[in-house]
């Protein structure tokens, strides 16, 4: 079936003009009307543009030009991203008509290798959750299990590459938001080094932490969408201007020499022991592939979600406050002068988790508690940090697992703000750090739900993580099980 | 840290983000920021005094002017480029009149 095939096969069938890419963007959406009314990862589908893109694709493969490897692979966007001419929402009702008038970096860069956009896909509001049950549209179900959610805050991006309703798809990760829900969903999903990647038209979260990254079915894929992606850009002045090698020089199935270590501090009793099972085994693979497995301490971890709910609001509370409704989006009709209309439009416009942390970075920026809470988390930031500088002076990878827990059933955390930030316990440290991440397939739980391996670099050391990430993945077949996506009403 | 917010903190902190909450969500959120809050406060275990604060990760490459981790400037020619076509960028405004953003009145032509 060509919807459940990778970016790099589905290029060497379109080389071989084996079949055409408007052929196989109808075949993904044969596949999204088959099973996208169960899995909801979309919130907008742009099949018009998607077979002319494609058929502009397909020009170029039978002129026999020398065509990119993205070129008629039919991928979709998380609605963060702006796309010129093609609505952008942020899941939020305050954005629900904004159509942007330009396009991010990451989509001009992508058109320029004649990819074939599907569409936008859900998420949490303005990308502030773990789960995508934030989003002011719809609840996206994991296709492993449509009662469980399918993480967040990128769900819908990981759902649609699970589900095999798009090739591959780009997300956000602040926190976790891109390798979290990879983990649940069963796919592959890598934050780049903070600055890899520029942030232009990335409608902005927390801008210390948010980075663009793929969603792929396999390593090979998450290379190709970075070496499309990366590289610094005018318009971002934190996009960093060091040379972006070619991620595919690091698909090296050998790991032999490398020194992978493993902080003790993930592997505490709040992980399910499933998951501690399925990762120690994981990394027993790669050190019987010739890997040397050391323990690290990371020993401010346990910090790292506390600090991270002062900087991410602080952030978000500053940008966040271009939301009025003076120049894009929602207003409300009734004010009674221009002081209402902000208040009314914000708090009719904003869901609860984001005038939630509104509020918590108002409070951690306001006068006589800046020093207390925001000052005090940049400092702890500092120490997490140190944290791993010292773990990569001896080791080149470190493992844990990417979530401590398989998908929770929708509804479970929702009324518990408290609990569902510990959702991302094991992907905020590297956030702070701003360190290269990748989730990749390590197995099942009993239950039947994904088991995710996180694997971090040194900021910049993307080819050792996807190295290591490459050489588990073609020793192992967890990467090839597909969801069984029950269309017969369940969900 | 270690203080907790208040229903009147709340309030204030609501006004600073031109935010408006009816009594029950006031009372919601303070209960809820009190509890985050309290988590928070597991930072004051550590002794930070003499540690750097980090606003950003490549310090080397900052742009923020007057930067504590002395940063250097990431600056473009100061050259004038052409913006979005105005027309565009108004068709997202909630309200526009003539080549211009509306808004409320705040001037009142009495005066």
């Amino acid at each position: 079936m060509l919807h459940e095939l990778t970016a790099h096969a589905l290029h060497e069938k379109l080389k071989a003009r084996e079949i055409t890419a408007q052929e196989l963007t109808e075949a993904v959406y044969e596949r999204i009307a088959e099973v996208e009314p169960h899995v909801k990862g979309y919130l907008t589908l742009t099949k018009d543009s998607a077979l002319e893109q494609a058929s502009h694709a397909d020009t170029g493969f039978q002129n026999g030009d020398e065509m990119p490897p993205l070129a008629g692979i039919p991928i979709a966007i998380k609605d963060v991203i702006c796309t010129k001419g093609v609505r952008t929402t942020c899941g939020s009702k305050i954005l629900e008509n904004f159509v942007p008038p330009y396009n991010a970096t990451v989509m001009t860069k992508l058109h320029e290798q004649g990819v074939v956009m599907v569409g936008k896909t859900n998420m949490d509001e303005f990308a502030m959750g773990s789960s995508t049950e934030n989003s002011a549209y719809q609840i996206t179900h994991n296709p492993w299990d449509l009662d469980t959610i399918p993480g967040g805050s990128s769900g819908g991006s990981a759902a649609v590459v699970s589900a095999d309703t798009a090739v591959c798809s780009l997300g956000s990760d602040t926190g976790g938001s891109i390798r979290q829900p990879a983990a649940l969903c069963g796919v592959v999903g890598m934050k780049p080094t903070y600055g890899r990647v520029s942030r232009y038209g990335l409608v902005a979260f927390a801008s210390s932490l948010d980075q663009i990254g793929p969603f792929t079915k396999d390593v090979t894929d998450c290379a190709l969408v970075l070496n499309a992606i990366c590289g610094s850009d005018t318009m971002d002045a934190t996009s960093v201007d060091v040379p972006v090698p070619d991620f595919t020089q690091s698909l090296i199935n050998d790991v032999e020499g490398l020194k992978i270590g493993v902080p003790k501090e993930y592997f505490t009793q709040a992980l399910d022991t499933e998951i501690a099972d399925s990762v120690h085994a994981a990394i027993a693979v790669l050190e019987g592939l010739g890997a040397t497995v050391e323990q690290v301490s990371l020993p401010h971890t346990e910090y790292a979600i506390a600090t991270y709910y002062i900087i991410a609001p602080a952030e978000a509370s500053a940008n966040l406050a271009r939301y009025d409704g003076v120049r894009y989006g929602y207003r409300n009709e009734n004010p009674e002068d221009l002081i209402s209309m902000y208040k009314k439009t914000r708090s009719e416009g904003f869901g609860e988790e984001v005038k939630r942390r509104i509020m918590l970075g108002t409070f951690a920026l306001s006068a006589g508690y800046q020093d207390a809470y925001y000052k005090k988390a940049q400092k702890v930031r500092t120490l997490i940090k140190s944290d791993f500088d010292a773990a990569f002076e001896k080791v080149d990878v470190i493992a844990t697992p990417t979530s401590p827990t398989p998908a929770f059933k929708i509804g479970e955390r929702i009324a518990d703000p408290l609990q569902m930030y510990l959702s991302d316990v094991m992907t905020t440290p590297a956030s702070h750090a701003g360190l290269p991440g990748i989730s990749v397939p390590c197995g099942l739980v009993k239950s039947g739900l994904p088991v995710g391996l996180q694997l971090l670099g040194a900021p910049f050391a993307e080819e050792n993580v996807l190295r290591v990430a490459y050489t588990f993945e073609q020793n192992t077949e967890h990467h090839q099980q597909k969801p069984k996506i029950q269309t017969n009403g369940v969900g | 840290m270690g203080t907790t917010i208040t229903v009147d903190g709340v309030r204030h902190v609501a006004n600073l983000a031109r935010l408006e909450f009816n009594d029950e969500e006031t009372a919601h959120f303070t209960e809820q920021l009190a509890r985050i809050l309290d988590y928070i406060g597991k930072l004051n275990e550590l002794e930070t005094d003499d540690v750097p604060p980090t606003s950003h990760i490549h310090p080397h490459q900052i742009f923020i002017l007057g930067s504590e981790d002395g940063a250097r400037h990431v600056a473009k020619p100061d050259a004038v480029k052409p913006s979005y076509p105005r027309e565009e960028v108004l068709t997202n405004a909630p309200e526009a009149e003539e080549g211009y953003f509306g808004v409320p009145r705040v001037v009142d032509r009495s005066h």
